[in-house]
């Protein structure tokens, strides 16, 4: 039994290398996605300290509309356009009728008003656009479609799916587009001022309703490149919802509010789950991988309550 | 027609108003947290180019003036005049973006940040390039940024903290901290400036340094000063004219000589036997 633990697993990794190097690369580009849901939650945490339960439904949300306005016969394009459109909206929105009413309110209140919005958000888009499974339009986005074989060694063989790394270059422009603009611009240091002390910020002159809705709408922005993202590798459903919560435990490794945080910390357990899983799974009747992550994250939170790069220990939430 | 400049005027920064005119006006301001008075019917005013003091025990309403001025309290009778405009109610940004900039009693700085950044962030008024030029980071965004960077560079000379220019505020002393802070709201060239307390905690040394920035930035910036200290050799040294609240209420008003002579006002710091 013990050698099925510590010493099976490993020979198998040396035996294999090509096999263990195509585990690595699924668990990296699912850990790319993981942290792409990650960075939302940390946008709009830095802000304005809200803990946005609805990050994972506004992924699903953002691909439905992208996908819904393709069906209703808006070329592609355009319908990207107006899917980014839409997220504007939906920031301005969240503004005005959930973050301003209820400003200087307990957290407790506001991260409740997050869950009521994912419902809310979950009725709209069942309503406006059905409740089925869609496709995403990959091909019709100009998204490259096929795979690539790379041979290693002699017998050895990794498949690389164009679309993964696709996204994984997405992801790493977004991300550091990012960082430029919270580090080098006006708008990027307001939105940090904020994050840091909201009386100083309004202070020099800076108004939170606008850095709010900006703030959201960055966010929307990143779910919509999650929902296509991950839409392209599965479907756009409902259930998406669901795995968007994987972004919990990314975040309890990498800290609530560090942008690599969530970038290291969606690698971590992308890799983690899937090593896991093929590798020890087995000797548990499979199926681990719906659940390691939040063990890593539990194990975790006993050595590191701040996450890797945590400014300090999580109060809020 | 050979037209006079009264020098005053010429030194009045395009607001309209001559030094030694009232630049802001309370009238009558009360201000009420649920059945508790914090400030009840005061009124004073603030000249163009002078260093007004405000002055009182603690719980005297000084702070919740300042709040009131710059926005963040509304009062619920009175009114501001503010370079000739009457207010009655305004959000903080708006105030900020009218010319008022302020420090805090509690070192309010953006912990996270540099010093430069801090300072940096005091000039988002001057700063108008929208979220997709700086989306960009290109052209008039960071021509923008550019320029701003030097103005800051300057206030970073004029406050002598060159040497801690990208330290983290968070990690730097307290004294420092406080020079920060007024070097942020300096950035944002503002017309009045409040200091909540900018003492408060410091050493005697300190202190010299901070009196002397604050006379520099009156002499040379021609900045208005409405400034909260609790250290009478201070007050007394380097402000034109005091107002003394106690229990939110206006005591005393005048210059500082006036002010220390008054009965009303010595009873207030010293207490009287009724």
């Amino acid at each position: 039994m013990l050698y099925q633990i510590f010493i099976d697993p490993f020979v198998q990794m040396v035996d294999m290398p090509d096999f263990l190097l195509q585990v690595i690369w699924e668990g990296f580009v699912a850990g790319v996605l993981y942290a792409l849901i990650a960075l939302g939650f940390v946008l709009i945490f830095k802000a304005s300290g809200v803990f946005n339960f609805a990050q994972g439904i506004m992924v699903v949300f953002a691909g439905l509309t992208l996908v819904g306005l393709h069906e209703a016969g808006v070329p592609a394009y355009l319908a990207l356009v107006l899917a980014i459109g839409v997220m504007a909206v939906l920031a301005i929105a969240v503004e005005r009728f959930v973050m301003r009413p209820l400003v200087n309110q307990p957290d407790i209140i506001l991260l409740m008003s997050t869950i009521g919005m994912t419902y809310f958000l979950i009725g709209l888009g069942e309503f406006v656009f059905g409740g089925e499974p869609k496709k995403m339009i990959t091909q019709e986005l100009g998204l490259p479609t096929g795979s690539t074989e790379i041979e290693i060694g002699e017998r050895g063989l990794v498949i690389l799916q164009h679309i993964d790394i696709a996204a994984a270059v997405i992801a790493i422009i977004m991300v550091s587009a990012l960082a430029l603009f919270f580090n080098k611009t006006r708008i990027g240091r307001a939105l940090r001022a904020v994050a840091d002390d909201h009386q100083a910020a309004q202070s020099v002159g800076i108004s939170l309703n606008q850095i709010w809705a900006i703030v959201w709408f960055a966010a929307g922005i990143v779910a919509l490149a999650t929902g296509i993202m991950w839409g392209a590798r599965s479907d756009v459903s409902f259930a998406l919802e669901i795995v968007a919560l994987k972004a919990l435990p990314v975040l309890i490794l990498g800290g609530f509010t560090s942008i690599p945080g969530a970038i290291v910390g969606g690698l971590i357990i992308g890799i983690g789950e899937k090593i896991g899983e093929i590798y020890w799974g087995p000797l548990v009747g499979g199926g681990i991988e719906s659940w390691l992550a939040y063990m890593i994250a539990l194990v975790f939170l006993l050595f590191r309550p701040q996450g890797l790069f945590g400014e300090r220990i999580i109060e809020r939430v | 027609m050979n037209r006079h400049v009264d020098p005053r005027e010429a030194l009045s920064d395009g607001d309209g108003i001559a030094m030694g005119e009232v630049l802001l006006d309370v009238r009558n301001v009360s201000l009420r947290f649920g059945g508790v008075k914090a400030i009840s019917d005061i009124s004073f005013d603030i000249r163009k180019g002078e260093i007004r003091a405000i002055i009182g025990p603690n719980g005297a309403g000084k702070t919740s003036m300042l709040n009131v001025i710059n926005g963040f309290y509304t009062p619920q009778e009175g009114s501001i005049v503010f370079r000739g405009k009457e207010r009655q109610k305004i959000a903080p940004y708006e105030a900020a973006a009218s010319g008022i900039a302020r420090t805090f009693q509690n070192v309010a700085l953006f912990k996270g940040m540099s010093t430069l950044d801090n300072i940096m962030a005091g000039r988002t008024l001057a700063m108008h390039r929208n979220f997709f030029w700086q989306l960009l980071y290109y052209g008039p965004a960071l021509r923008e940024e550019i320029a701003n960077r030097r103005k800051v560079e300057e206030i970073i000379d004029f406050l002598e903290i060159q040497h801690i220019r990208k330290t983290p505020v968070g990690r730097l002393p307290y004294g420092l901290q406080k020079r920060v802070e007024l070097g942020r709201a300096l950035a944002a060239e503002p017309s009045l400036l409040l200091l909540d307390e900018p003492m408060a905690g410091m050493n005697l040394e300190e202190k010299e340094d901070m009196s002397r920035f604050i006379l520099d930035v009156n002499a040379q910036f021609g900045t208005t000063i409405a400034l909260i200290e609790h250290d009478m050799g201070v007050v007394m040294d380097i402000s034109d004219r005091v107002v003394v609240l106690d229990y939110g209420r206006k005591i005393g008003d005048g210059t500082p000589d006036e002010v220390k002579s008054s009965q009303d006002v010595i009873d207030a710091y010293l207490g009287v036997s009724h």
